[in-house]
């Protein structure tokens, strides 16, 4: 899923300052799960702005709601009525939704939340990146495991000198993890895949991932006509 | 046209001496006196002076410019390049770059992650890995190729190419195999990490003898004197990827024991440093495959000379 987490509230309170009249909106998807923006989020939110506006002497007026999925036009339009009588939209989906409200609507769609990345729920309450999105997988061939998300220096000959004692990364701003090429050595041992490594990987053709400039997908078969 | 400077470092491991190689860090400044200053000290003492580029990741002089002046001071520098700050457009260029000054040296390297360096905001390149960095210099100057296959019209970089080799970081019953890699993507010779942990060294050398690489690369043992019994201790408990044995942590404080007087006790402690190094030097020699060392002496190039001189060896 996408994971995200929801701004400081002083830095949401300083984007609807200068509006009084404005519509939060959440999605129901990723950012509901990992519980940063779905229809609870909004209503946490919602009372919480309410209340810092009030003491301010500066009410504001709140309308709450959640879409399906903000990344798809055919979930917004139900609420364009809402949203054309708004100063703002606060959106409390990821960036996607932030993107496809801002093509849709001419007032500001403002972001509640930081994206973050592509998580699994490693365990209640912790979400882990383990995909990049880089549009050439390789996972058959390192055990499942993705030495582009997972490493941080995304090595695909690795592991660097950087390895602690007990098999962690050096790299640990977002907390300890362990190594990913000590996991992928250690799981391809298990699945009696080790040759797999012991190969040069050559380098990577980064233009299927964002460095090839903003992506797409077509599939002509899915297109409608007009 | 003048004939093409060779590779000092190249030919000094050819005559199967036991080679020696410093470390010479550029300053945090444009002043070029600082590495003239560094060659001085290092010119009768050392085969060729590694120059570290961007060091754990703080912005210091280019290792590509500090290695040139060395160059032109008559010395032989080892271009170290990392992947960090570079994608192949880049790193293919300074290879091109460096070769037209003079160096023939390269020691390609992934590079520290920025977070230790001092601008840990930094976006992080890493297009390509060490393994991947290795690969694409030899095929620029075996094959006349840059990494896109595109023709290299005119002069190849005929660099020597190294690379380097932690063997004290896990998986250890990999880091051979690792060290295969990347002799079979072009590496010439190696410099490892600095080594406290002979035994562990030792397993690392056999394993790799194991594997047929002591007759295709040529390494050298990394070794670095301790100044303090403090720095000791912190290398030992959080540099990942150093082993530092407790043997050596207790010799440092020993040394400086009943001493009351700071200076004497400051010197008493860099004279053990030298000493366990010298010691080292020696051990490492024994070894069967270990082509040389490489000397660490991180913001104290001054002990250089003395480690040099007291372990026996000899510059050609």
């Amino acid at each position: 899923m996408i994971v995200a987490d929801q701004k400081p509230i002083e830095e949401i309170l300083q984007m609807v300052e200068p509006y009084r009249r404005v519509l939060f909106l959440g999605c129901q998807s990723c950012v509901a799960v990992c519980m940063a923006g779905g229809e609870k989020e909004v209503g946490l939110l919602a009372a919480a702005v309410r209340l810092a506006r009030k003491q301010q002497g500066r009410p504001i007026e709140i309308t709450e709601g959640a879409v399906k999925r903000q990344c798809d036009d055919e979930f917004n339009e139900p609420w364009r009525k809402t949203i054309e009588q708004q100063e703002a939209v606060l959106s409390l989906a990821c960036g996607v939704g932030v993107n496809k409200l801002s093509e849709r609507f001419d007032l500001p769609i403002l972001p509640a939340l930081n994206t973050k990345f592509f998580g699994e729920v490693e365990r209640q309450g912790i979400w882990t990146e383990v995909c990049a999105g880089c549009g050439n997988c390789i996972l058959h061939l390192t055990g499942g495991i993705c030495p582009i998300a997972r490493c941080a220096k995304n090595l695909l000959n690795g592991p660097c000198g950087g390895v602690r004692a007990d098999g962690t990364c050096e790299v640990s701003q977002n907390g300890p993890h362990p190594c990913a090429w000590v996991m992928i050595y250690e799981r391809l041992g298990r699945l009696n895949q080790r040759k797999n490594i012991e190969n040069l990987f050559a380098a990577k053709d980064w233009s299927s991932g964002r460095h090839g400039g903003p992506r797409r997908r077509i599939r002509e078969d899915m297109l409608l006509e007009g | 046209m003048a004939p093409a400077i060779e590779s000092n470092l190249k030919r000094a491991l050819k005559s199967k001496k036991f080679v020696v190689t410093a470390e010479c860090g550029p300053p945090k400044s444009a002043d070029r006196k600082v590495i003239e200053e560094k060659a001085r000290l290092f010119k009768d003492w050392v085969d060729a002076a590694n120059v570290t580029d961007n060091q754990t990741a703080v912005t210091r002089m280019s290792s590509l410019a500090a290695c040139g002046i060395l160059v032109s001071l008559g010395l032989d520098p080892v271009f170290q390049l990392t992947c960090r700050d570079r994608n192949r457009i880049a790193l293919q260029s300074d290879i091109l770059g460096a070769y037209a000054l003079g160096i023939r040296n390269v020691l390609c390297l992934t590079g520290d992650h920025q977070s230790f360096g001092n601008h840990p905001q930094a976006k992080g390149v890493f297009d390509l890995d060490s393994v991947h960095l290795i690969e694409t210099v030899r095929q620029m100057r075996d094959q006349g190729r840059f990494l896109s296959g595109d023709e290299l019209v005119g002069e190849r970089p005929a660099m020597f190419i190294g690379a380097v080799e932690n063997p004290f970081a896990p998986p250890y019953e990999f880091r051979a195999l690792r060290l295969k890699k990347k002799v079979e993507a072009g590496a010439e010779f190696i410099q490892t990490q600095i080594v406290y942990n002979i035994s562990r060294f030792q397993e690392f050398i056999a394993r790799a003898g194991d594997l047929g690489l002591l007759e295709r690369v040529y390494i050298l043992a990394g070794v670095s004197p301790i100044k303090t019994p403090g720095a000791a201790k912190y290398m030992r408990d959080n540099v990942p990827g150093l082993d530092v044995p407790n043997a050596i942590v207790s010799r440092m404080e020993a040394a400086g024991k009943g001493i009351e007087d700071k200076k004497a006790r400051a010197e008493a402690w860099r004279q053990e440093g030298i000493k366990i190094c010298v010691e080292l030097i020696q051990q490492l020699r024994e070894i069967k495959g270990v082509a040389g060392v490489h000397i660490m002496a991180i913001e104290w190039e001054e002990a250089v000379p003395e480690i040099v001189q007291k372990a026996g060896l000899k510059i050609q």
